[in-house]
């Protein structure tokens, strides 16, 4: 029944493909807001374009927790004690942006708004930062001991390939936020938003770029794959630069979606270049975590497996449905709930 | 402070925290949900702006039951990572399964049911809200059905590594894991304490509206009407299952309905503790007074039979588990369910006086009633958080019954550093209390301002 965990590892690689492309631009939506809304009412344009939706999104996090939980309580045990302060930190910022989207509009003093929108922009920056950080870290490899045990503190966590990963995931979601709201607005605020796109463009290819020379010249990731990702960097980074020209060709819809797959090749590449190892360790590869060691029993993996079988697509159902129901672009005439 | 004891502490702050959000979110979603389906069955104006009122400060308490529970999915990993080892094969997955079936329901139609009105028809609107009252109440059954695997464990059996010591559980019967019989005692109870803290949430603002003579009278009196039914009916409930849920504990946890009734020795027939107090050690009673009898009435609907006490369970445990003390804070557990009860019974008489009130359509009240329903809006979160604790507090020293202890359970501090347990510990409790200030001043500004600004806006 070994083949359970591998369908497990896949799982847990698709929530989080779900999490990063979806919770992805309305991260960069909110850390957008303070800049690309020049008043209330575009401040709330912005704010309103992922409004149904970012709660939705933010699921994909809580359930990727615990499947990883469920599944491979080892990974889940040593990841989040082992980050411990980066991950305070992260949920210190999904808990300001979560009350930031629903109590910004409930009172009209400028400054009560003004205050929420940047606990909007910091909660959602901090996320965007840290998710690169860490999975970064996590593909690398950590100091783990022979027990499992996270061994190397927190600062330990801020090595410059890493922070240079953080930086890429802040920028791709930037650009993909900025994206967002070229097909989700209308009039000056979309203008604006494609405008802004083809700008962080440049820094997030840059950025890109920088992470793969480090991480040839620094690390070792690219010469040993768990399973060869062949052909996948070169498409992610070929989808990267088509989102250029998209931009430069006003097709906002099809530059989303290709910023959005340099998203999910990129998190693809991570995951099936550390199969099997979910957690490497630095200190010696026998004490890496894999989905072997690190995984429940195959009867638990047999029962979450039905489960998901049969919720997955109910859920991704009505997920979908949601989007079409609001599929309107917002402008600063449509009805604004928030 | 140890960090074993600041992570204790912080479970306990956030968890509290956030229970004092979950409640509402559960009761108020099924009173909303009912309110809709009235407007939606008679489309009567009256009972779109009761939706939208009521609506809205569902809401704004959503939101914060939302965010708290973020942490509440991660800590386990976070300051409990040995706990998260030991029984993650079976934890887990209600975990899981919770987000998978609960979260994504409720968070997902919650989003059309805010940004739905006038934008799907209206019985899709309606259905949306009955799916967030439904997404709410089942995350509930899942939690418990975690929760009830550390109160009464089932379903698993215990793996050991070559030295035989026990190095984690495994579950093997899922379908005893679900229908544990505990849940099926604690969900309930937590449903209708839930229906209980809606009803007297919305006793109370109602009968603010109705003192103040606000606009829209019959609003705020059709509510108190539907809000003293909805909670009679609920209180009533939760008083029937929280006694055969004592019934139930006492076979799966004596200690803690000993430790709750502070109850030292065996006695046959026991008697019910009015008032104890103790020595400074909290583990010797020095002054008591007692109703004879009524714990064996309780525990056993008879006259007859031995409740047991304290120190023979102490004894017993020791000879089956090993030396250790046994005995739970019992300061902590007896103060604890004299507050839940207290509380309960309380609201109880408040909701039968006004049940006279309401079901003759008289809304005349005495000027006492504004004051003391106000007040009462915070009888059931105290009544829920003691409830809690003493579930909580009343298993120690045991985090998982009778196979691992909460000692055992915390992340090594080689790995999470006491200073660390502490700067989050302080760095959450500061948030939460700014949150709380906000909160409340959000809620009391919208239920002030009343249905038809409700009405109005979104």
């Amino acid at each position: 029944m070994e083949y359970l965990n591998t369908i497990w590892f896949i799982l847990i690689a698709v929530l989080f493909i779900g999490y990063f492309f979806l919770e992805g631009f309305d991260y960069g939506v909110g850390m957008l807001v303070p800049f690309l809304g020049k008043d209330d009412i575009e401040r709330r344009v912005i704010i309103n374009s992922v409004g149904t939706f970012w709660d939705g999104n933010e699921v994909w996090l809580l359930t990727a927790g615990g499947a990883m939980f469920a599944a491979f309580p080892n990974w889940y045990a040593t990841l989040f004690s082992g980050f411990y302060l980066a991950l305070i930190l992260m949920l210190v910022g999904l808990i300001v942006r979560g009350v930031a989207f629903e109590f910004r509009s409930k009172d009209d003093n400028p400054k009560w708004r003004n205050f929420w929108d940047w606990a909007l922009a910091v909660g959602s920056f901090i996320p965007a930062l840290l998710w690169g950080v860490a999975f970064t870290n996590i593909w690398m490899g950590v100091p783990i001991d022979e027990n499992m045990h996270y061994v190397g503190g927190f600062f330990n966590l801020l090595n410059p390939f890493a922070l240079i990963g953080g930086l890429g995931t802040l920028t791709i979601f930037l650009l993909h936020g900025a994206l967002f709201l070229s097909i989700k607005t209308e009039g000056e605020i979309e203008q604006r938003a494609r405008a802004l796109a083809a700008k962080l463009w440049i820094p997030t290819f840059i950025v890109y770029v920088l992470f793969i020379i480090v991480g040839y010249l620094k690390t070792n990731l690219f010469f040993k794959f768990g399973v060869n990702p062949g052909i996948i960097p070169i498409f992610t980074v070929l989808s990267l630069i088509s989102t250029y020209f998209f931009i430069k060709n006003g097709k906002m819809g099809w530059a989303f979606i290709l910023n959005g797959l340099t998203i999910v090749l990129t998190t693809v590449t991570i995951f099936m270049s550390m199969y099997p190892n979910v957690m490497p360790s630095s200190l010696n590869p026998e004490w890496s975590l894999t989905i072997y060691n690190a995984s429940s029993s195959p009867y638990t993996l047999k029962i979450m497996s039905i489960v998901a079988l049969i919720f997955v697509p109910i859920v991704l159902a009505y997920q979908s449905w949601t989007y079409y129901i609001f599929r309107k672009r917002v402008s600063t005439k449509s009805k604004l709930t928030y | 402070m140890s960090a074993l004891a600041l992570a204790r502490w912080q479970f306990a702050v956030t968890t509290v925290y956030h229970f004092f959000f979950v409640p509402l979110t559960l009761g108020l979603s099924i009173f909303v949900a009912i309110m809709e389906t009235l407007y939606v069955r008679t489309g009567k104006e009256i009972y779109r702006r009761m939706t939208k009122f009521w609506g809205t400060l569902f809401v704004i308490n959503f939101a914060m039951g939302v965010v708290t529970g973020i942490v509440q999915e991660f800590q386990f990993g976070l300051n409990w990572s040995e706990y998260s080892r030991f029984v993650g094969d079976i934890f887990g997955a209600p975990l899981a399964i919770e987000a998978l079936l609960a979260f994504f329901l409720e968070s997902t139609f919650l989003g059309i049911w805010i940004f739905g009105w006038d934008r799907i028809s209206k019985k899709l609107h309606l259905l949306s809200m009955w799916l967030v009252a439904i997404g709410s109440n089942l995350s509930a059954l899942w939690i418990l059905i975690a929760n009830s695997f550390m109160q009464s464990p089932m379903g698993h059996k215990l793996v050991t590594d070559e030295a035989g010591n026990v190095i984690r559980a495994e579950m093997t019967n899922f379908a005893e894991l679900v229908f544990n019989p505990n849940v099926w005692y604690q969900f309930p109870h937590v449903v209708t304490g839930g229906m209980v803290t809606a009803a007297f949430f919305v006793i109370g603002i109602s009968v603010f509206h109705i003192f103040r003579k606000s606009e829209d009278q019959e609003a705020y009196q059709l509510s108190l009407k539907y809000g003293t039914i909805y909670g009679f009916i609920a209180i009533v409930l939760v008083i029937l299952l929280g006694h055969s849920q004592m019934q139930h504990m006492l076979k799966t946890q004596p200690m803690k309905v000993a430790a709750a009734e502070a109850l030292w020795e065996s006695e046959n027939p026991a008697s019910l503790s009015v008032l104890t107090i103790g020595d400074l050690s909290g583990k010797k009673e020095i002054f008591s007074i007692r109703i004879p009898y009524l714990v064996t009435i309780l525990a056993y609907n008879s006259l007859e039979g031995e409740v047991k006490g304290v120190n023979e369970l102490q004894k017993m445990y020791q000879e089956k588990y090993g030396p250790g003390d046994y005995i739970p804070p019992i300061v902590v557990t007896y103060w604890s369910f004299r507050a839940m009860v207290g509380a309960g019974i309380l609201m109880l008489f408040l909701s039968i006086y006004l049940l006279f009130y309401v079901l003759k359509n008289r809304y005349d009240f005495k000027p006492w009633v504004k004051h003391v329903m106000l007040w009462s809006i915070s009888l059931p979160f105290i009544a829920n958080s003691a409830g809690w604790i003493l579930t909580e507090v009343g298993r120690q020293p045991w985090i998982v019954f009778g196979i691992l202890k909460t000692e055992d359970a915390v992340t090594p501090s080689m790995v999470v550093s006491a200073g660390e347990v502490a700067t989050s510990l302080i760095v959450f409790t500061l948030l939460y209390g700014i949150l709380m200030v906000v909160d409340v001043y959000l809620l009391k500004k919208y239920a002030v301002a009343g249905t038809i600004a409700a009405d109005k806006g979104h």
